[in-house]
């Protein structure tokens, strides 16, 4: 009879993270900024077709970064649940802090329990009566959840991102420059995104009731361009 | 409540009705109960003008002899893009309606794209033929549903019965009890090149004859400035016809019976 060898616990994490964080770092990454008027999000994503954010809810937003197959379950099961909660409770009781922490229990469970971690990282947006009141949930692989302000940046390269992010949103940018400015931090010194590149969308503070709204090329080119 | 999630085979996909039914809830669970005497909504009408479509429903609700609400709101926005119009129990029929939009967003965010005109008349046969056991103890919701075809550019309207069939009408559909008054009133008036205001204009018309005939539908109440819900459905999408433009109407509604009559005393 074989013996499997002795693996050391913090050893069997440590290859689960870097598995999980070599395949997030594969993909390409993408920033969510508050701007004046809502929470944009602001992806970098050469397909048109294959979405990396969407809408959950009436004021809840998804997005997700490294494998699509994997983050795209998690946004469905996610609808799910906010669509459920709104039937069997009111609409305003579903709220993103309780999916965040959905999201964290599966993430965990499936990073210390399966073979395989998830290799994703997801961010849960919602924007709240004022500025003040906006949720930006960035949950990791294996099921950490940071309550972020202002920013956040989900991806392989996420540090040096939002390195070229912080200068230059000292204070509430409009949208304009809120993806300019996010445009600028996804392109790094070398390269030059243009709009087809990116993936933009919206949870806008106007008082419609389904705030997210997806903005299409030439809205973002003109954006880009004043 | 944990978030579901399925096996391949056993995955609901965007059906917001079978997530349900997954989930061990049960929207049509029919009771042993005999016939109830329940809150009735009433009449409906929804009729095509040139650029889209228009419905209009009365406000009342009656149980039995009694008016039990004044402020019904039987026409209601399904999405953008189309509305239902429902009569019948008014507890199933609010039920239905709430059912029949999350199905419609439902199906939206999962697949990320919104259903075909035709794709939500046939989810909403589905949804009344589910009522069928309810319908049967005599809690019946006989839906009309109209929108805009965005791929076809033009209006469409469904006429359904209560076993869940569904009728394309290309002129005007009426439902409710005052719906032979209100349909009558359309399909006289009924032109083909109308425009949005008088179809407008025909459709409160036809309510307000079908409340004057009719002791379960009721009419314009300007004491309490109660008018029907009246929208306009066009490539615009879903579009209230405010109090204002329907209290000027139901003015010259008036003017016209006034000078039918002669003015006279009877």
């Amino acid at each position: 009879m074989s013996m499997p060898f002795y693996v050391a616990p913090e050893q069997i994490m440590k290859d689960r993270a870097d598995y999980a964080r070599k395949g997030i770092a594969r993909g390409r990454a993408l920033v969510a900024i508050q701007y004046d008027a809502g929470i944009a999000i602001i992806a970098e994503n050469p397909s048109n077709t294959l979405r990396k954010v969407s809408e959950i809810y009436d004021r809840i937003a998804f997005a997700g970064v490294g494998k699509y197959n994997e983050f795209d379950q998690l946004r469905v099961a996610g609808v799910r649940a906010a669509d459920l909660k709104g039937y069997q409770y009111s609409r305003a009781d579903v709220d993103a802090r309780s999916l965040a922490n959905q999201y964290a229990q599966i993430l965990g469970q499936t990073f210390t329990h399966e073979m395989k971690p998830l290799e994703v990282e997801i961010l849960v947006a919602e924007i709240g009566v004022d500025a003040a009141h906006d949720q930006l949930f960035h949950i990791l692989y294996d099921g950490t959840v940071l309550d972020e302000k202002r920013f956040s940046v989900l991806g392989g390269d996420a540090e040096a991102i939002a390195g070229r992010l912080t200068p230059d949103l000292s204070s509430t940018p409009d949208l304009a420059l809120a993806i300019k400015v996010a445009n600028r931090a996804l392109s790094g010194p070398e390269r030059n995104l243009v709009a087809d590149d990116l993936e933009v969308a919206v949870l806008r503070r106007n008082g419609a009731r389904r705030a997210f709204v997806r903005l299409d090329d030439a809205e973002v080119e003109r954006l880009l361009a004043n | 409540m944990a978030m579901p999630f399925f096996a391949p085979g056993d995955n609901p996909g965007a059906s917001f009705l079978d997530l349900l039914r997954r989930t061990g809830v049960e929207p049509f669970a029919a009771g042993e109960v005999g016939r109830v005497n329940v809150p009735h909504a009433t009449t409906c009408v929804a009729l095509r003008f040139g650029s889209g479509v228009v419905m209009a429903g009365d406000r009342r609700a009656t149980s039995g002899k009694l008016i039990s609400h004044r402020l019904m709101e039987g026409v209601v926005e399904a999405d953008r893009f189309s509305g239902v119009a429902i009569a019948g129990a008014a507890g199933p029929a609010m039920e239905m309606i709430k059912l029949f939009q999350l199905q419609l967003e439902h199906y939206e965010k999962v697949e990320g794209m919104m259903l075909s005109l035709e794709g939500k008349a046939n989810q909403l046969s589905m949804l009344v033929r589910g009522n069928l056991p309810a319908a049967m103890q005599g809690m019946v919701v006989v839906p009309i549903f109209a929108g805009f075809d965005t791929a076809a550019g033009t209006g469409r309207l469904w006429d359904y019965d209560p076993t869940g069939g569904r009728y394309e009408e290309k002129e005007y559909v009426a439902t409710g009890s005052g719906s032979l008054h209100a349909g009558t009133v359309v399909k006289v008036g009924w032109r083909s090149d109308l425009d949005e205001d008088g179809a407008v204009r025909l459709a409160v018309k036809a309510l307000w004859e079908a409340a004057d005939a009719d002791s379960a539908t009721g009419g314009p109440d300007a004491l309490r400035g109660i008018y029907p819900v009246t929208a306009t459905i066009t490539s615009n999408g879903w579009a209230r016809v405010d109090d204002a433009r329907l209290a000027s109407i139901v003015e010259e509604l008036l003017a016209e019976q006034r000078a039918r009559n002669g003015g006279g005393q009877r």
